[in-house]
C-alpha cells in the first residue's frame, strides 16, 4: 500500500448519510490519486439490525441521486458469536449485486446497542478512468445485532466507464454516528 | 497526517513483543506490521492480547473469527475453512493470528493487524488481521482473524508473543488519521 494522505474527515451525528463530493467542502475525487480509501470508525446505528452501504454518481449524474451507478459485487463473511454456539464461514446472496444500481451492503445486520459498532476499510481503484469500469474492495468489523463478531469482505465493481467523483455513505434504514475518514493513495 | 510510522520493535528470542506507550486518540487507525516472524520452538502460533487503561495485564475480554487457507508444497492439500479453535468467544486467552509456524532457518510468518479507534471509550474495540505463514509441514498457510475487545475502555497496550517459546520479529506501529 502507498502512503495515504488525509483528504477529509467527516463526523456522522445522527445523520441520514453521509458524501463525499469533488470539489465540495475541499474533498478531492479525481485524478489526483490511483486508489481512495476511506476508514470507517465506531459506525452506529439508530436502528437495529441495518447495513452500512454505499452508491456513487458517475460525472454525466453529477447531483445525481445516487440510483443509476450499476454494480456487480461478491460478499462472504466469518462470523461467530459471543456463546460460542454459531461460527462459520459463508457466502452472502443476500448482500451481493448483480448489475444493480441498488447501495452495496459493506456491513450487514449491524447492533444498535451503546457499545455496538462497525470498523472497516473501503478501497476505490482509479475512479477517473474513463476506460474501464471502476473496481472496489472492503473489509469489515463488525458486532452483529445479535452478539456476533462478524468479518465480512465485499469485492466489486461499478460497470461504469464514466468517471466517478461523487460517494454517498448512508444505513439502509435510519440514521447513524460514526466518522469517515477520506485518503488518497498515489 | 496520514501514515506514520510510530515505532519499530525488532525483538531477538524474546518472550514477547508489547507496545505499551503512543497507543491513544492521535490517531483513528493502527497498523501493525510483522516480519521475520520466527519462533524458537517448532509449530506454534503468533498471538495478540490487549491491555485497557488502568488495568493489568494482557487478558481482555475477547469475541473473534477465523478462517484460513491452506495448500501444501507438495500439492496434496489446498483448502478453505473456518476454524473453530482459532476463534475466541468472551475469551481472555492471548488471540492468535497466525496458523503454526515452523522453526527451521527459513520458516517464518508475515502479516498485519488492523486497530481501530483504540482510545474511543464509547464502543468496543475492532481489530483484524490477515497473515500468512510457512507452516511447520511445509505449506502455506493464510489466517484472518477478526473480532472485537470486549470493553468500553480505552485500549492503550498492545502484546504479540508466539503460544509457547520465545521468538524473532520485527513489528513495526503505524498511526493513520
Amino acid at each position: 500500500m502507498g502512503i495515504p494522505t488525509l483528504i477529509k474527515t467527516q463526523t456522522a451525528s445522527n445523520s441520514a448519510s453521509l458524501d463525499f463530493v469533488d470539489g465540495t467542502s475541499d474533498v478531492v475525487f479525481d485524478s489526483t490519486y490511483d486508489e481512495y480509501m476511506f476508514v470507517f470508525t465506531d459506525i452506529n446505528p439508530a436502528t437495529d439490525d441495518v447495513q452500512l452501504t454505499f452508491q456513487v454518481n458517475a460525472t454525466d449524474d453529477a447531483g445525481g441521486d445516487y440510483d443509476t451507478s450499476l454494480i456487480t459485487s461478491t460478499f462472504f463473511n466469518s462470523y461467530h458469536d459471543e456463546a460460542d454456539s454459531a461460527s462459520g464461514l459463508q457466502y452472502s446472496t443476500t448482500f451481493d449485486l448483480a448489475q444493480s444500481a441498488s447501495f452495496q451492503t459493506i456491513s450487514q445486520s449491524q447492533g444498535n446497542g451503546a457499545d455496538e459498532s462497525a470498523a472497516l476499510i473501503l478501497h476505490i481503484f482509479n475512479p477517473s478512468s474513463t476506460t474501464y469500469v471502476k473496481h472496489f474492495y472492503a473489509r469489515c468489523e463488525s458486532n452483529h445485532q445479535a452478539n456476533y463478531a462478524q468479518d465480512n469482505f465485499i469485492a466489486g465493481y461499478i460497470n461504469d466507464t464514466t468517471a466517478i467523483d461523487e460517494i454517498r455513505f448512508k444505513m439502509s434504514s435510519g440514521n447513524f454516528d460514526g466518522c469517515i475518514q477520506m485518503y488518497g493513495i498515489s | 497526517m496520514a501514515m506514520d510510522l510510530i515505532t519499530t520493535d525488532a525483538s531477538s528470542n524474546a518472550a514477547s513483543s508489547d507496545f505499551t506507550s503512543s497507543i491513544d486518540s492521535t490517531y483513528k487507525l493502527y497498523i501493525f506490521k510483522f516480519y521475520d516472524v520466527n519462533p524458537a520452538t517448532d509449530d506454534v502460533k503468533f498471538s495478540v492480547q490487549f491491555n485497557v487503561a488502568g488495568q493489568s495485564g494482557f487478558n481482555e475480554t475477547i469475541t473473534t473469527t477465523a478462517f484460513r487457507a491452506i495448500h501444501n508444497e507438495a500439492d496434496s492439500e489446498a483448502a478453505l475453512a473456518y476454524q473453530t479453535g482459532g476463534d475466541q468467544a468472551q475469551g481472555t486467552a492471548y488471540q492468535i493470528i497466525t496458523d503454526s509456524i515452523g522453526s527451521g532457518g527459513d520458516e517464518s510468518g508475515a502479516g498485519e493487524l488492523f486497530l481501530f479507534n483504540p482510545s474511543n471509550t464509547t464502543y468496543v474495540k475492532h481489530f483484524y488481521s490477515t497473515t500468512t505463514i510457512l507452516q511447520a509441514d511445509d505449506s502455506a498457510r493464510q489466517y484472518f482473524i477478526a473480532g472485537y475487545v470486549n470493553a468500553t475502555g480505552a485500549v492503550d497496550e498492545v502484546s504479540f508473543k508466539m503460544a509457547s517459546g520465545n521468538m524473532d520479529a520485527v513489528i513495526k506501529m503505524y498511526g493513520v488519521g
